[in-house]
């Protein structure tokens, strides 16, 4: 089943067409990776996914409720605030700069919107996020704070901070991309372990290796446009689209 | 000397009621001045704009002057002096910690909205909780700056006869033919800023647990 549709999305920065025309699905358990060259769109699809950025048309439904919707006389209509705010937090994004909170601790970094939003009680979030830092391997930095941390470390607490949400999707938009290369591996293993759980995934990536060996299915941007998608198989090894086969060839 | 010294402690008390009332007003007036100031509507950020470009660039004796006497023309009454006082501190103070508000709100990187947005906060609870708490920490050095100032700007209170520790110095001076009085008076302001940057220091330190 999808979890999220994505049809005839168009969205333009004043005259610059960043999204042209982008529709696909992404089913639950699913991961999927979205390549292609820097100014290609997928940093702003995934953040018109989290309603970072308003499409200027096109139809995004996630978990079975519409988010925006196209209607036939061309009008575009966002859902109201209350059932914005509901579905986006099916959707969890990490962030390629982390964007951890400097001033609370790694704790309240993970328990500060489950308590807020979800009003879950202090223990039990407390609970969740002391579980989910064991699962990051970094059970003994609870009361750390971001500066603290290595730049894996940071991002490992903001994978947790969306988890102890419980979204459906987790996206993730350049994760290693402020990381070295040492750094990197650690988090392309948290990604592969949680996708080992099945956990529904759309990851935004340079790591053409990575996206390779973790991927059920890969989408390869260029220009606003979806050129191809497709198993990893058929996109890395057996891809007859010039475009696609141009782009892979510098890795 | 006894009986001087009693004179300039009263002059201290009134000066540290204009100080600190003036702090109580303009700390959180200036909040609403920066928001106007950001606002998206042209019109209330180039009228605050305006209010901003007035308080800054006139003399805050001749706005004293002006809060003070324009009532009596306009309405041919005036409020008391020691409230015309508080009213042209507050809004003149609000006008420059507004800006040092502003800055602060401006350098908080744009990623901190974005990830209190995906985490699902309210507006309020991201600029409560969120946005002000680091505000705080990267604006301390410059309303240390500021608080100082208003310190000494206290003693332009005198201008409208309000008899703060300025005042009371320079009477005692003219009655005793002595300047002494008058440098008293310096090792009080001396004093009481000493204090006014412990305070800040010991904030600063206290904020000093993140990065």
């Amino acid at each position: 089943m999808a979890v999220i549709t994505v049809d005839h999305v168009r969205k333009s920065f004043s005259s610059l067409e960043v999204l042209k025309d982008i529709s696909f699905a992404l089913e639950t358990g699913e991961v999927l990776s979205i390549i292609g060259p820097s100014g290609s769109g997928k940093s702003t699809l995934l953040r018109c996914i989290t309603n970072l950025e308003q499409v200027d048309s096109g139809t995004i439904s996630i978990g079975g409720d519409t988010l925006v919707h196209t209607d036939d006389q061309g009008i575009t209509q966002y859902a109201d605030k209350h059932t914005v705010a509901r579905i986006r937090l099916r959707v969890g994004l990490v962030f390629q700069n982390f964007n951890l909170f400097p001033h609370f601790s790694v704790m309240r970094n993970i328990t500060e919107a489950q308590m807020h939003v979800l009003k879950t009680p202090k223990d039990e979030a407390q609970d969740i996020a002391s579980d989910l830092l064991r699962k990051m391997g970094l059970p003994e930095k609870a009361d750390a704070y971001p500066f603290q941390l290595s730049g894996g470390q940071q991002q490992r607490v903001s994978i947790a901070r969306a988890l102890a949400l419980k979204p459906q999707v987790l996206c993730f938009d350049e994760p290693t991309s402020a990381l070295d290369p040492e750094l990197t591996g650690e988090i392309l293993a948290v990604i592969k372990e949680l996708a080992t759980e099945h956990m529904t995934m759309m990851v935004v990536t340079h790591e053409m290796a990575f996206a390779r060996d973790i991927s059920n299915r890969v989408i390869f941007m260029d220009d606003g446009l979806i050129v191809e998608e497709g198993t990893p198989e058929a996109v890395f090894s057996n891809t007859k689209n010039e475009r696609t086969k141009r782009f892979l060839s510098r890795f | 000397m006894g009986k001087l010294l009693m004179l300039m402690l009263e002059g201290t008390f009134t000066s540290l009621r204009i100080f600190f009332l003036t702090l109580l007003f303009s700390l959180p007036l200036g909040l609403v001045v920066a928001k106007g100031r950001m606002s998206r509507h042209r019109i209330i950020s180039s009228l605050v704009n305006g209010y901003i470009m007035i308080m800054r660039g006139t003399p805050l004796i001749l706005q004293l002057i002006f809060v003070y006497f324009a009532p009596y023309y306009i309405f041919g009454s005036s409020t008391d002096r020691f409230t015309a006082v508080i009213i042209a501190y507050a809004i003149n103070y609000a006008a420059y910690f507004a800006e040092i508000y502003r800055g602060g709100i401006q350098s908080i990187p744009q990623g901190q909205l974005e990830a209190a947005s995906v985490l699902g906060f309210t507006k309020v609870h991201t600029f409560t909780h969120v946005i002000m708490p680091q505000v705080v920490k990267r604006i301390m050095p410059a309303m240390g700056n500021e608080v100082i100032t208003l310190v000494k700007d206290t003693a332009l209170a005198q201008t409208i006869g309000v008899a703060e520790l300025f005042r009371v110095a320079q009477n005692a001076a003219a009655r005793e033919f002595s300047t002494m009085p008058i440098f008293i008076a310096g090792i009080f302001y001396f004093v009481m800023n000493a204090i006014v940057s412990k305070s800040f220091d010991l904030i600063e330190r206290k904020l000093d647990y993140y990065r």
